[in-house]
């Protein structure tokens, strides 16, 4: 699915014109071009100034409506979709998995054309089926945010993570950027590798054999597969951890022991990354599976500030997707406003 | 529908001396330039009062500081104008609680950019006061909102545009008085008419 991207151009003031390049959907990083993701990012950079406002509730989405669509259970990203909604001044209503006719049995098409027949101006939506998000936005006419599908991407996460090195490392290109992990079965990832990848970081994959498949090397140019993970984290500018799900865990193939000794993220580990490395983790956190209590808290820790800045990258998107006079019609030019319309 | 130049309402000398006369009033008029600030509503209010800091450092020998005001996430009319909304970042490099602030901007029209940069200030904190200065006031408000300074007053009608260049945008200071004029049918010529 790609996703419709028109060339806008924008008058500001009298006479000024800029390039907004906009969009109607965010199903995955893949898609989009990076062009508009150095957009996303450089907006987000005025949301996250609002974050250290002593007020920080603005009034820009009053009246707009944005359905929070969980179909797969998520804490940490819903009450950041939820905040960054509440911030801008939007109302959200909530559908979760467990408290839904999902388990009556409704089909994913009759639930989502349900919730867009409440009339809100967004839909955001996480699902246990990679492609879902796709498959809801070729079918709605109201704006698709995938936060999380399947296996297959995690967007927000990915911008966010961005958004965390772009202020930690002053720019994001040319980084080597080290994943450790469950990387077959990490949208996080996958969409990471699609971001970076595109600003020229070298990537470097590292994990248990089954969880990093030779096939991974296809999603973007140049990424190496390391064994041991003190090779892998070899002058790392950004470590990135990712959490081991449990029910992993349980194939016979691998132990938490031997995950925790062949692959945890440890202090010794970490001095082999560049001094001024700084660690990632999507959360929530296994202390003491995939990564050890000295480096999750450490000083090379920025895994709050992904948190924080997981708001400014969603307001972003709600503000461009949600805030312009486009919401319900596709992408058509318009144009720009009028001198003085303002003022 | 295309727009035609009418005539101008300042020249650069005219722009600049009535910059130069705004300064000493806000200086003068604020007892104290102790707590002032001067806000530039992006994006002509910007340049605007970088020159009345500077013109009040010249003559004064005071250095008010000067921050930058984006207001686009405080308009009323963003699901109506017909562009994707572009931000730019604010500036603010002090604390605005117990300033005497006061919001510098091209021109006044309908007042709804003067109200948002308000409700944009209050987000950051609580002013002492805010007064508005403005190089041309074009009438037709639409809020209950005065400018505590005006450069100029020009009578306009709602087709008229007013429109102020300055050099670190435009290349060049001046303020020109515009109209839109609707294009027409082309008439016969006189000598065809039966």
């Amino acid at each position: 699915m790609q996703i419709a991207c028109k060339i806008r151009r924008q008058a500001i003031g009298a006479d000024q014109t800029t390039v907004a390049p906009s969009f109607r959907h965010l199903l995955g990083i893949e898609s989009l071009t990076t062009g508009q993701i150095s957009f996303l990012l450089e907006q987000s950079k005025i949301f996250q100034a609002i974050q250290r406002n002593p007020l920080k509730k603005l009034a820009t989405l009053r009246g707009k409506t944005v359905a929070l669509a969980f179909f797969e259970p998520s804490t940490r990203t819903r009450i950041s979709f939820a905040t960054a909604c509440a911030r801008l001044g939007a109302d959200t209503m909530l559908l979760q998995a467990d408290a839904s006719s999902l388990k009556k049995g409704e089909s994913l098409l009759d639930t989502v054309l349900t919730l867009e027949a409440m009339k809100p101006d967004a839909i955001i939506m996480r699902h246990a089926s990679s492609g879902a998000a796709d498959f809801a936005a070729a079918r709605l006419d109201v704006p698709v945010i995938n936060a999380g599908d399947g296996t297959h991407e995690h967007p927000t996460q990915a911008l966010l993570d961005a958004l965390t090195i772009l202020d930690r490392k002053g720019a994001i290109e040319n980084l080597n950027v080290t994943i450790v992990g469950d990387i077959a079965h990490s949208r996080v990832a996958r969409s990471n590798i699609h971001l970076l990848s595109r600003f020229g970081c070298r990537i470097t994959l590292c994990g248990p054999g089954m969880w990093v498949p030779r096939e991974l090397e296809s999603l973007a140019p140049g990424i190496r597969r390391v064994a041991r993970i003190e090779d892998a984290l070899q002058d790392a500018d950004v470590v990135m951890a990712l959490r081991v799900q449990q029910e992993r865990m349980n194939e016979p193939a691998l132990a938490a022991e031997e995950y925790i000794l062949l692959y945890q993220l440890t202090p010794e580990r970490l001095r082999m990354a560049r001094p001024d490395a700084i660690v990632l983790h999507p959360g929530p956190m296994n202390r003491g599976l995939e990564i050890d209590d000295a480096v999750a808290d450490g000083p090379q820790s920025c895994i709050l500030e992904q948190v924080t800045n997981g708001l400014a990258v969603r307001m972003a998107l709600l503000f461009h997707l949600v805030g312009g006079p486009n919401a319900t019609q596709s992408g058509a030019p318009q144009t720009g406003e009028g001198p003085n319309a303002a003022d | 529908m295309h727009i035609v130049e009418k005539r101008q309402v300042l020249s650069a000398e005219e722009m600049d001396r009535t910059l130069q006369r705004l300064a000493h009033e806000i200086v003068e008029k604020s007892g104290g330039t102790g707590s002032l600030a001067l806000i530039g509503v992006r994006r002509r209010g910007v340049p605007l009062a970088h020159r009345l800091a500077h013109s009040m450092r010249a003559f004064a020998g005071v250095e008010v500081p000067v921050g930058t005001l984006d207001i686009t996430l405080y308009r009323d009319d963003l699901s109506t104008v017909g562009a994707q909304p572009l931000l730019q970042s604010s500036e603010i490099p002090f604390i605005v609680d117990d300033r005497d602030l006061v919001l510098v901007d091209d021109v006044l029209y309908t007042g709804r950019t003067a109200r948002a940069a308000m409700n944009a200030l209050f987000d950051l904190g609580r002013p002492m006061r805010i007064r508005l200065c403005v190089l041309v006031d074009r009438g037709h408000r639409e809020l209950p909102i005065e400018a505590s300074f005006v450069g100029t007053t020009v009578q306009t009608s709602a087709s008229e545009i007013v429109e102020v260049q300055v050099r670190e945008i435009d290349k060049q200071d001046r303020v020109m008085l515009m109209d839109r004029v609707a294009d027409r049918v082309q008439d016969s010529p006189p000598g065809n008419r039966s």
